[in-house]
């Protein structure tokens, strides 16, 4: 059993298999447009998680990343006409140049440093699509041309698709390509390397290990995750705010990350789930939203320090010990 | 010059309060090596229970003193509640439970308090002092003279006092601290105590200038979070400096350059000061064990 579950392959399958079936519980498609969002969270946080709990760097910035990712996809086709699918390619290729350009100065910063380097860098993107309102709408925000697949499918094959179903199955197959290209990563020679760097950067440089170059790919790697995550939430919901952007979603990111539980590809989709529903089922206390998603922020990081998965995991593995 | 002068001493005014918050981040971050996203709540309730208060009919005196205590309750409670029953945690965690109750706070403030702006009447009026062609409100007189004497007494408790002494000795290396006898627990309670205090402290001189809402604590935290890296993590002296650097910046930028991007500014000249000093302006290079 634990064989299976260790397999490279067991991660990406158990998606497979939950992401097809789920629809069948489902019972409307605003439970599937939740989901929807669960599977783009969670696309953003694997890539997050690779950066946190693989190579122990902290991004207090990465809404950025995610932010020029869904703000390519929304200017470039309604600014320069350029084809939506082209546009989310060219938002993770600059998200790639930037992350690679802004992570070797900043990367070479430790803990709390680094902490308030990503925070200034996603500040300072948030405050560019602020700013620039004569491209980005400003605080307004801005509408997000669609890709036109559901037209295609229509004329191509005469099927009819809700959108809703659509970008579920969208969703969907990015978050088991994700895990299944992250479960990949890990477990090579990079992988390896990458855990040597967070628990001794030290040592595993005198072991031999280019850390500087090692922190830098995962940056860009995960850069490149948040911005695909970022172009996919801009099209599915057809409407961008800067907030997506924002220091507070960059918060959210982070919390997912370490409430599934770090270095788990797994728990990333639990705490993105987790984080992605709770804000639903507050909005019934209107007034009390905030207050009680901040007490079980707390509540939860208190009693589930190591997250959800790990936790889990655990507890299995002492059981079964026993 | 004029121009120049208005703009440094609005710069040095809004710096006093970064400084004032930077401080309170220092002193906790020192006790307990955590860093605490909630400071700038404290600064929220400090202005937004003198506000409430006085409305109720409480004298203006009496309203902040209540209201400083109220901080203190507070950021006791997030010691006992929230920093306690998580020791030992990493420091990401502790910063989301710092983060989570820093959402929980002003969730309450919103249900307690109201949603709205407010603010409070200057304490010796509002006919503005001119200063070599610049004119100064009173009210800036009162932020940079409550954060010198603050500056002062902490200086003061720090090296002249007993306690004072066994705050410091805890920072330095807490297990040594608790060997010779210091109850390090208290010490942790005290420093959120004292930085809940300076906080609140910081919002009430504040808030006739920039007025207060149940929601000025995010972006106070974080500018107060980034002048205490910019100074130095752990360094009293950095975080006053880096408290004033990043007001000061923030002052020019928005007169000679960019209103729009004031904020900005700030936060470049922070990133191009940590590539050139990884630790702050004043902090020491640490040494990592293997």
């Amino acid at each position: 059993m634990s064989a299976l579950l260790n397999h490279r392959l067991a991660v990406p399958a158990v998606l497979i298999v939950f992401v097809a079936l789920l629809p069948l519980v489902l019972p409307s498609s605003f439970y599937l447009r939740i989901a929807t969002l669960v599977w783009i969270s969670a696309f953003a946080v694997i890539g997050l998680n690779l950066l946190m709990g693989y190579a122990g760097q902290v991004s207090l910035g990465h809404a950025g990343f995610f932010g020029i990712g869904a703000y390519a996809a929304a200017v470039l086709p309604a600014q320069l006409g350029v084809p939506g699918i082209l546009a989310v390619v060219i938002g993770a290729i600059v998200s790639a140049l930037i992350a690679y350009l802004v992570g070797r100065p900043i990367l070479r910063l430790k803990g709390h440093y680094l902490a308030v380097a990503t925070l200034g860098f996603g500040i300072l993107v948030a405050m560019v699509i602020n700013n620039e309102a004569w491209v980005t709408g400003g605080p307004d925000g801005m509408t997000v041309a669609a890709l036109g697949i559901k037209k295609l499918l229509k004329s191509a094959f005469g099927l009819k698709v809700k959108t809703a179903e659509l970008w579920y199955w969208i969703a969907g197959a990015m978050l088991v390509v994700g895990a299944w290209v992250a479960v990949n990563l890990v477990d090579s020679p990079t992988g390896r390397a990458l855990r040597a760097v967070h628990d001794s950067e030290i040592a595993a440089r005198v072991a031999g290990i280019d850390v500087a170059r090692m922190k830098l790919v995962v940056f860009v790697v995960s850069a490149v995750y948040a911005a695909l995550a970022g172009s996919a939430l801009a099209l599915f919901n057809g409407f961008i705010t800067p907030d997506t952007a924002g220091f507070l979603h960059s918060i959210e990111l982070v919390t997912m990350v370490v409430l599934g539980g770090m270095g788990s590809i797994l728990g990333s989709v639990v705490g993105a789930a987790v984080l992605v529903v709770l804000p639903q089922l507050l909005t019934m206390f209107h007034d009390y939203e905030h207050l009680l998603l901040g007490l079980l922020m707390m509540v939860f990081m208190i009693f589930l320090r190591a997250g959800i998965v790990p936790g889990l995991r655990s507890l299995i593995a002492g059981r079964g010990a026993a | 010059m004029a121009e120049f002068l208005q703009f440094a001493f609005s710069g040095l005014t809004v710096g006093a309060v970064y400084a004032l918050v930077a401080l309170g981040f220092t002193i906790i971050y020192n006790a307990s090596d955590v860093v605490n996203f909630a400071q700038g709540e404290f600064v929220m309730i400090g202005g937004m229970a003198t506000v409430f208060l006085t409305a109720l009919g409480v004298p203006i005196p009496v309203a902040v003193v209540l209201a400083i205590l109220g901080a203190v309750g507070v950021g006791l409670l997030l010691h006992r509640l929230a920093i306690e029953p998580a020791r030992g945690a990493s420091s990401v965690t502790l910063i989301i439970i710092t983060i989570g109750a820093s959402i929980f706070l002003r969730g309450l403030a919103q249900v307690v308090f109201d949603k709205q702006f407010h603010t409070l009447a200057a304490f010796s009026g509002d006919t503005p002092i001119v200063v070599g062609g610049a004119s100064i409100l009173p009210q800036s007189f009162w932020v940079m003279g409550g954060a010198v004497v603050i500056v002062v007494l902490l200086w003061a408790f720090f090296n002249h006092t007993l306690i004072g002494k066994a705050v410091l000795a805890t920072s330095a290396n807490r297990l040594a601290a608790k060997l010779v006898g210091i109850n390090t627990g208290m010490i942790m309670s005290l420093a959120f105590a004292l930085s809940a205090a300076i906080g609140a402290v910081a919002g009430v001189l504040v808030t006739p200038i920039t007025l207060t809402s149940y929601d000025v604590g995010t972006l106070l935290a974080l500018k107060g979070f980034a002048a205490a890296m910019l100074g130095g993590m752990g360094h009293p002296l950095g975080a006053v400096v880096g408290g004033l650097v990043v007001g000061l910046l923030e002052a020019f930028g928005a007169g000679y350059l960019s209103s729009d991007y004031k904020d900005a500014i700030a936060f470049v000249v922070i990133l191009l000061t940590l590539f050139v000093l990884p630790t702050g302006l004043f902090g020491r290079a640490s040494v990592e064990r293997v």
